[in-house]
């Protein structure tokens, strides 16, 4: 069996399954933020019973502080439910941060775990070798109660990644050129399994950044081998104990893709599908208004690194505002203590705590009819970051920088 | 199948749509502010196709290409399709998030590679895996729900069916 399936055997209680099979199995977390909590918490209500409160995390993150009132509403609702129920895991504004790397930060994403959350970047965890997918609302709250969830074993396609990175090139130029070949529904219904020495040699961070946008391939989970750059991470960290899963060497795949890591250059998905990829260098024409630099995909302190060493001892373009957001208050605690804010801060960047906000559309920085935004975020669908007629194109952290400084699309390579 | 079973025959109006309809298009992120079917379906499609919510009626079918429902997994976006009284989702294939949001909601939805016109009458047979044109008498083949799927749709979704497990009721 392979990664997932033996995650989703162990979990169903199972010696094996098979693709196509229906199992239930026990979960481990259950994720909920507020946009998503307030419909699942309504429907929990309805069933009558005490959660199962130590697989419950609750994390206000999309629309707080609140952008309005409706929104305050949204979090006033998290935070009665974790009061109600006595839920130990509600992580309040200020000490909080993007649902996902706070599930990575503290702990709960671990190898071998089953978990789920209601919003479609949950796969985000497979980095740590957990099996980790987005659910709705309905099936959260079921799952809160239930303590399981139905599943259908996923088919599991392989993709090898051999090789070294050039300078500037990321996991998010990986994944980018992934989803370029394969399409945003090349992995529906399907695990994406992740292998190959560019990737064992590459930092948590982007893996991360990976696994987290296996959804827009339309995969339902992102899976790596656990290694000792993860038990390092996880060491001091970690809630509990955790079993470390491997593929077999038997394994079955439905596909298998390979790619050289020197054959990627720095990406760049354009409007208004994540697979409409271009090489950076090739959109060089392209004037920008905003570039963005947070979010679940590259918000983390590796990410604001490698920005502000590109804008230390330079300024934003006149015609551009950059919005930088670090994922949660640990990465902005680290980057004021590294002098990153600083270096932000001078080249006229604004910072703001952490927040899903802009990468949604929400708020913190919301497009105009015809403004363009270079964003390290995961999507570029229409209208995703504001105005219907506004575009987002999506890139590594150091295009973002890059780009900022220029005022148009740019390829790091070519200014430094 | 239970008796008393809720899927039927499911006769409707045929709304066209095409690939990677997005949940953004569904329903706009800015409406995310509550969970009412009912309120949501106001704004269903508003900006992508302004003026459906107006037309459309109970009862009608979405009849849509490849990757229906993908991004977000915002269950907000098959509830206002269920708030307008879409009775059912035929696409190519089906964002997962999406596909599972709408069965454990108890919105049918049929994989099928369907060539019918707008505004067509369709008559779905969910256990059969038959779709009918009314207009012209064409039959399309699609592969039933799994029979577990099916058990869930009738009990109005997850909902339904977790309140059976915890009432320790025989499912």
């Amino acid at each position: 069996m392979n990664i997932s399936e033996k995650i989703l055997a162990k979990s169903s209680k199972k010696v094996k399954v098979e693709p196509g099979e229906i199992v239930e199995a026990e979960i481990d977390y259950v994720m909920l933020n507020d946009v998503t909590g307030l419909p699942a918490f309504e429907v929990f209500d309805t069933f009558g019973v005490q959660p199962i409160k130590e697989k419950v995390v609750l994390i206000p993150d999309h629309y707080v502080p609140a952008k309005d009132v409706a929104s305050a509403a949204q979090a006033k609702a998290m935070r009665e439910f974790a009061n109600k129920y006595s839920i130990k895991n509600y992580f309040e504004v200020g000490n909080s941060g993007i649902c996902h790397q706070l599930m990575i930060e503290k702990g709960f994403a671990a190898p071998g775990r089953l978990i789920i959350g209601a919003d479609s970047h949950t796969c985000s965890y497979g980095a740590l070798g957990s099996f980790s997918t987005g659910v709705g609302s309905t099936e959260a709250a079921s799952a809160m109660a239930l303590g399981k969830l139905w599943f259908r074993v996923p088919e599991t396609q392989k993709f090898i990644v051999n090789g070294s990175l050039d300078n500037y090139v990321m996991g998010k130029d990986v994944i980018l050129n992934i989803i370029g070949d394969i399409g945003v529904d090349g992995a529906l219904y399907k695990s994406m399994e992740f292998h190959g020495t560019a990737l064992k040699s590459m930092p948590l961070s982007d893996r991360i950044t990976i696994a987290n946008m296996a959804i827009e391939a339309g995969g339902k989970a992102g899976v790596f081998s656990p290694d000792d750059t993860v038990f390092n991470y996880l060491d001091g960290r970690v809630k509990g104990d955790y079993n470390p899963i491997y593929a077999d060497k038997d394994a079955e795949y439905i596909d298998t893709f390979e790619y050289q890591a020197g054959d990627l250059v720095p990406t760049v998905a354009k409007p208004f599908l994540p697979e409409n990829i271009s090489p950076a260098s090739e959109l060089d024409n392209l004037t920008i208004d905003q570039a963005y630099l947070g979010s679940c995909t590259n918000g983390r302190i590796e990410d604001l690194r490698l920005a502000a060493g590109i804008l230390s001892g330079r300024k934003i373009h006149n015609n551009v505002r950059m919005i930088v957001v670090p994922a949660s208050k640990e990465v902005f605690n680290q980057a004021i203590k590294e002098g990153l804010v600083k270096t932000f801060l001078d080249s006229n960047a604004f910072v703001s705590g952490p927040t899903c906000g802009a990468c949604l559309g929400g708020y913190m920085g919301v497009l105009a009819k015809g403004e363009r935004c270079i964003s390290s975020t995961n999507r570029n669908f229409v209208g995703r970051m504001g105005h219907q007629e506004s575009e987002v194109y999506l890139a590594n952290p150091a295009v973002v920088a890059a780009s900022a400084v220029k005022g148009r699309i740019t390829d790091p390579n070519e200014i430094l | 199948m239970k008796k008393n079973s809720k899927i039927k025959n499911i006769v409707g109006t045929v709304w066209k749509f095409g690939s990677n309809i997005d949940t953004d298009q569904i329903i706009p992120a800015e409406y995310l502010t509550t969970g009412n079917p009912i309120e949501l379906g106001k704004h269903a499609f508003e900006k992508s196709r302004p003026g459906f919510v107006k037309d459309v009626k109970v009862g009608d079918i979405l009849v849509a290409e490849d990757n229906f429902g993908c991004g977000s997994s915002r269950e907000h976006a098959p509830r206002a399709l269920l708030g307008i009284g879409i009775s059912c989702v035929v696409a190519r294939s089906f964002a997962r998030i999406f596909f599972r949001n709408a069965i454990n909601i108890g919105l049918p939805i049929v994989e099928c590679n369907l060539r019918v016109n707008e505004a067509d009458k369709i008559n779905i047979d969910l256990i059969k895996g038959t779709i009918t044109n009314l207009n012209d008498n064409n039959t399309f083949n699609f592969k039933p729900l799994p029979n577990f799927l099916l058990e869930l749709l009738n009990f109005d979704g997850l909902v339904g069916y977790t309140k059976r497990r915890l009432n320790r009721v025989d499912i």
